[in-house]
């Protein structure tokens, strides 16, 4: 069963009357890893924003095509750049987001157990979330939506201030979680990494999309104007 | 000046002399103060938190009537009670006037406003951080005062202290609906209103310095409690 495929339609954000992202129309279907880049201001954040459900979009709407699309709210997970931890352990935080599915406890232990595992969290379990490093906290973020085994995952800016170790050790899991069937949609402002982990770019100007196709294409040529400025360093837009 | 120094040696006295009616006073004090405040603790945190966190029209008016009735008169919450309490009032079946229960409910009257209010400003700076993440983890909005409220359980510790350190040194409420009657309805501020009155000022002075002592005992301990949670 499955909420995917997600088509936003005539989707749109204003915020004082002033467009800040669409009208755009755009389908997600599941698999891979879909990076959005963009300039500054380009409205990726936005649009993760929209699409997660966050905000109510000024016009236009979201739609989940899946037979359970009615229950998309709790098949899909997001990071958000600056997570906020629960003040709680580290398990407690990985336990919370399937209490509030009525996971029970015993349950509840052992899958968060598994994802901490995978996350290399299991030694610091115990540890108060809010006393982790920006690494560790952003995998325990990670291990907090895994362990929903969502079937999307959006990530904004997920290794935006962390150092090369912390990135690597997070890129793994985001793979990983990618290689479990999981749909991943992130921004990122690093372009090594959208190399790295995109499977097809979607590219934002001015909160429209410029250009949308496989990440080797996109890399070795893009085809909008936009698009071909911002890889080569120019400011354009 | 020696009404003072005879206060303190009286006040240690007291405490050490193990007298049973001053035992039976400060007991019935904290007992009528602790039922009061963990009522109106009951009351006041969830309703804080549902404030906090739900929006519904007229919400601003019941912040500012919170907040306001923080600074209710005692004396005013004694004999609006005292009206509803006595036998030809409307409650006056429940036979409650000038019994602890009364007392307690007095003091839980002054509380719950206090706990309330504090509540609500703690738990709506925890919401305004936790409310996207809660929203994106999945929780419906039932589920997310719980959540708040256990987040934020050392900050509500401060909230409950308040509304202690409120009601255990009110006389006003307990006065009116308790009547100060001895061994019955008798605590650490009525006797002190009393012995003033009478011109025992050192004695007055003994019990002042004891609720000092005691509070200054309850706020320890709820420091230690928030320590030892953190």
């Amino acid at each position: 069963m499955a909420i995917l495929p997600c088509r936003a339609e005539g989707l749109s954000f204003r915020a004082d009357g002033k467009p800040l992202l669409g009208p755009l129309d755009l389908e997600l279907d599941d698999g891979g890893t879909t990076v959005i880049l963009g300039h500054n201001g380009a409205g990726k954040s936005l649009l993760l924003n929209l699409l997660h459900g966050l905000m109510p979009p000024s016009a236009g709407h979201v739609r989940w095509l899946g037979p359970d699309g009615a229950d998309n709210r709790r098949r899909q997970a997001m990071v958000f750049q600056k997570p906020v931890m629960l003040r709680r352990s580290v398990l407690a935080n990985v336990e919370y987001g399937l209490k509030l599915r009525g996971v029970a406890r015993a349950e509840r232990r052992r899958r968060a157990a598994i994802v901490l595992q995978r996350t290399g969290l299991a030694d610091i379990a115990e540890r108060q979330a809010r006393a982790l490093s920006g690494g560790e906290q952003q995998r325990l973020a990670l291990a907090r939506t895994w362990v929903l085994e969502p079937e999307i995952l959006f990530l904004d800016e997920p290794t935006a201030s962390l150092d090369p170790g912390a990135i690597a050790a997070v890129e793994a899991i985001v793979t990983e979680i990618r290689d479990g069937g999981t749909k991943i949609v992130m921004t990122t402002h690093d372009m090594g990494q959208a190399r790295r982990l995109a499977d097809e770019v979607i590219f934002l100007a001015r909160g429209q999309v410029a250009e949308r196709g496989p990440a080797g294409a996109f890399f070795a040529g893009p085809a909008s104007d936009p698009a071909q400025a911002f890889l080569e360093g120019r400011l354009a837009w | 000046m020696t009404d003072i120094l005879n206060a303190f040696v009286l006040a240690i006295e007291l405490i050490f002399g193990g007298d049973p009616e001053f035992v039976e006073i400060v007991g019935l004090s904290l007992y009528v103060s602790l039922t009061a405040v963990g009522l109106a603790s009951l009351i006041g945190l969830p309703l804080g938190a549902l404030v906090a966190v739900y929006r519904f029209p007229g919400r601003g008016t019941v912040i500012v009537i919170l907040n306001s009735l923080m600074a209710l008169p005692p004396v005013f919450v004694g004999l609006f009670l005292y009206l509803l309490l006595s036998r030809s009032g409307p409650l006056g079946f429940l036979g409650l006037l000038y019994t602890p229960g009364a007392m307690i409910l007095a003091q839980c009257v002054l509380a719950t406003p206090i706990v309330a209010a504090l509540a609500h400003q703690a738990m709506r700076t925890l919401y305004e951080e936790y409310m996207q993440q809660l929203c994106s983890l999945g929780a419906r909005t039932r589920q997310v005062i719980p959540t708040v409220l256990w987040d934020g359980r050392l900050r509500l510790v401060s909230a409950v202290m308040a509304g202690f350190g409120r009601v255990s040194a009110e006389v006003g409420a307990v006065l009116i609906v308790g009547g100060n009657i001895a061994n019955v309805t008798r605590v650490m501020t009525t006797t002190i209103a009393l012995e003033t009155s009478k011109g025992n000022l050192a004695l007055a002075m003994a019990l002042g310095l004891v609720l000092l002592l005691i509070a200054l005992g309850v706020n320890a301990a709820a420091v230690l409690i928030s320590r030892t949670a953190r």
